[in-house]
């Protein structure tokens, strides 16, 4: 248990007022950012990345870390109270959420929720605080070959495990290389992909990009939609909270089950929806009421909130531990810490002690923040989304438009901002992943600096990547994530031929 | 009248293939094979490209051969891609508006603009919610956050 220390001394870093305070202040924003349709963990975060480069690296992560624990919360609000979901990662909460609210039972739905939220965090901060500094240990023999092979895995896994066209997820996934190929090559100090003109000079900052797509496209596709906000209302009082948290032990096994899965999806990036989607899955299989599902079962919603934020926590594990992150949000926190000027990666353990145990605490924190907050906030952020959208479209807009601005401060960047905005509008339509491309921007150039370094070690033979039992797994288990689809449907055809012939 | 689903899914490959291309035409001058032992500039961009191309062929035939039946309904209806284009091009209006009369002065005609056109408000409600909304992100960003935003002449008329 030699974790326990550095977790103490975790929470002495972040035990000042001053970071309190953050932590309130990024929970209180995340669940704005959470209930807001067209802001989201990814761009709620990266809108506010600007305005935290003069901070501490350690205050600035725990105030954005609690925006995304806020988000997550935050996405349930809508999905319950007004049948929308403010997150992705919230949809599967609509199908028993809202048949409850609809029964005036909103409050024990969203208290289910929110503890549900609250144990499935808990079990993925708990994941990270014995298993990351491990992994992190383990990963210090990595070198060239063996960090390339695991970014190989990340990009594998995100187009074999992923839920759209594996075609849409590659495209995607190159489009955001290409992205982050654009300005200086490190290497060569040549110009590429700039077709001559100077404004790409600098290349295009990831933080651009996931404001456009995941903001400015979000709000295109939701005046699409047409929403209209007619919601239930929360009669969320103290009685409520104490009954429902009395009946939740009788869904101990759903807890486990929808926290397992969530901490696997997170750790392997499968993401939070994924894993939503997954738990309600499974919680319907082998519950006994499964018929009463999608008409209003608490079972229905701690299920697949709980392996929301399991995974959505647990994302955190590979980021810290090997510098490689599980999902959009964490994306942009991993670029937030080279901003920062910390190296992503298993040397955070032992060169960033505070701040990778501020960070950890923080999570345990932040979580219990988060809960009372929801618990006792939600009719305020309810009236929120009683606001008209006319008034509050040109506000998202103009805080996206802040955002893009102060990030180098260019207009050009705005201009960036707004046509990534008409990408991600056809992309969310056309059924585009969005998170592989933001991945592939932040991770691009360090994935060919890995390449290109074991390339000049081993004097450019491939089998390099073959040369030891340790990347030479690694490599193999991405090159089976990347065919998983194929795989698996091969075995089920072997496995029953009649089967495979029916279907072509 | 309106485009189908699968005309557009077919469309934006078609794009994404010239995009692919396009990467591939730009990086060929870098050196797309290795130099001594490591791969040059253009040899991860190329193949990028390579792969963005045939990726994007793949995707316009499946868009082609896609007969469910979303797959042929709208891809979206007139009446709604209007209201995209009502926040779109005042949107495009209002970064055009920061280059002139800096982001406070754009953004408080952004919102009033919105509120009066898109939600019917009344004037003094759209002026009052406008004024009172960018008075706060003022506050915020140039005393709290310290955070420059470009400014235009009405700012400098105060001395900012």
């Amino acid at each position: 248990m030699d974790n326990i220390l550095p977790l103490l001394h975790g929470f002495s870093v972040v035990l000042t007022s001053y970071n309190v305070a953050l932590m309130f202040l990024g929970i209180l924003l995340g669940i704005v950012v959470g209930v807001l349709p067209g802001l989201g963990g990814p761009n709620g975060v990266a809108i506010l990345l600007p305005l935290t480069f003069t901070m501490e690296p350690t205050s600035a992560i725990v105030m954005l870390s609690c925006i995304y624990w806020g988000a997550l919360f935050g996405g349930a609000i809508t999905s319950i109270l007004f049948n929308i979901p403010g997150e992705p990662s919230s949809v599967a909460t609509t199908f028993d959420g809202y048949p409850l609210a609809q029964q005036g039972r909103a409050g024990e739905a969203l208290t289910a929720s929110f503890s549900g939220s609250f144990l499935g965090a808990l079990v993925g901060v708990l994941l990270i605080t014995f298993l990351a500094p491990l992994v992190a240990k383990f990963a210090l023999r990595f070198g060239p070959p063996e960090f390339f092979a695991v970014y190989l895995l990340t990009f594998c896994s995100f187009i074999g495990m992923g839920q759209e066209s594996p075609m849409k997820s590659i495209v995607s996934m190159m489009l955001g290389f290409a992205l982050a190929v654009i300005g200086m090559d490190t290497m060569s100090g040549q110009m590429r992909l700039t077709f001559g003109w100077t404004g790409l000079m600098q290349g295009v900052d990831f933080l651009i990009a996931v404001i456009g797509l995941f903001g400015i496209g979000e709000i295109l596709v939701t005046i699409e939609e047409g929403l209209a906000f007619k919601g239930k209302s929360a009669n969320l009082n103290p009685k409520v909270v104490f009954q429902t948290w009395a009946r939740l032990p009788k869904y101990w096994a759903t807890l486990i089950r929808s926290s397992l899965i969530g901490c696997w999806m997170g750790v392997t990036p499968g993401g939070a929806t994924a894993a939503s989607f997954m738990g309600y899955g499974i919680a319907q299989k082998f519950s006994s009421r499964r018929d009463r599902f999608g008409t209003g079962e608490i079972e229905g919603v701690v299920a697949p909130e709980t392996a929301a934020h399991a995974s959505g926590t647990s994302a955190l594990l590979p980021m810290l531990a090997l510098g490689i992150p599980g999902s959009a949000t964490a994306a942009v926190l991993l670029g937030g810490l080279m901003i920062w000027g910390l190296e992503p990666g298993p040397l955070l353990f032992v060169e960033h002690k505070d701040f990778v145990w501020g960070l950890i605490a923080s999570m345990y924190l932040g979580n219990i923040v988060g809960l009372i907050i929801v618990l006792s906030t939600v009719p305020l952020f309810a009236a929120i989304l009683r606001v008209p959208f006319p008034i509050i479209a040109p506000i998202i807009i103009i805080l996206c438009a802040i955002g893009a601005y102060s990030v180098h401060n260019s207009v050009m960047d705005v201009w960036f901002m707004l046509g990534f905005g008409a990408v991600g509008y056809l992309f969310k339509k056309l059924g585009f992943p969005l998170a592989p491309l933001v991945l592939a921007l932040v991770l691009g150039d360090k994935a060919e600096d890995a390449f290109r370094q074991t390339m000049l070690a081993s004097k450019g033979d491939l089998s390099i990547f073959w040369s030891n039992g340790l990347v030479g797994t690694i490599t193999v288990l991405a090159i089976v994530l990347l065919f998983w689809p194929a795989i698996v449907s091969l075995c089920r055809r072997m496995r029953s031929p009649k089967l495979g012939q029916a279907v072509p | 009248m309106g485009v189908l689903y699968r005309t557009v899914d077919f469309l934006v490959a078609v794009l994404i293939f010239f995009v692919g291309l396009a990467v591939m035409i730009e990086s060929y001058d870098l050196g797309i094979g290795w130099i001594k032992d490591s791969p040059g500039s253009g040899y991860f961009p190329f193949r990028i490209g390579a792969i963005i191309s045939l990726a994007s062929i793949g995707i316009a035939v499946q868009a082609l051969l896609n007969n469910a039946s979303e797959a042929r309904t709208l891809f979206v209806e007139w009446s709604r891609f209007k209201l995209v284009l009502a926040v779109f091009i005042p949107t495009a209006a209002y970064i055009l508006g920061i280059v002139f009369l800096g982001i406070y002065v754009s953004s408080a005609v952004f919102i009033a603009g919105f509120m009066r056109l898109a939600g019917k408000f009344k004037w003094l409600m759209s002026i009052a919610v406008s004024g009172g909304t960018v008075a706060i992100l003022f506050w915020l960003f140039e005393f709290e956050f310290l955070v420059p935003l470009p400014k235009g002449p009405l700012e400098a008329l105060f001395g900012y």
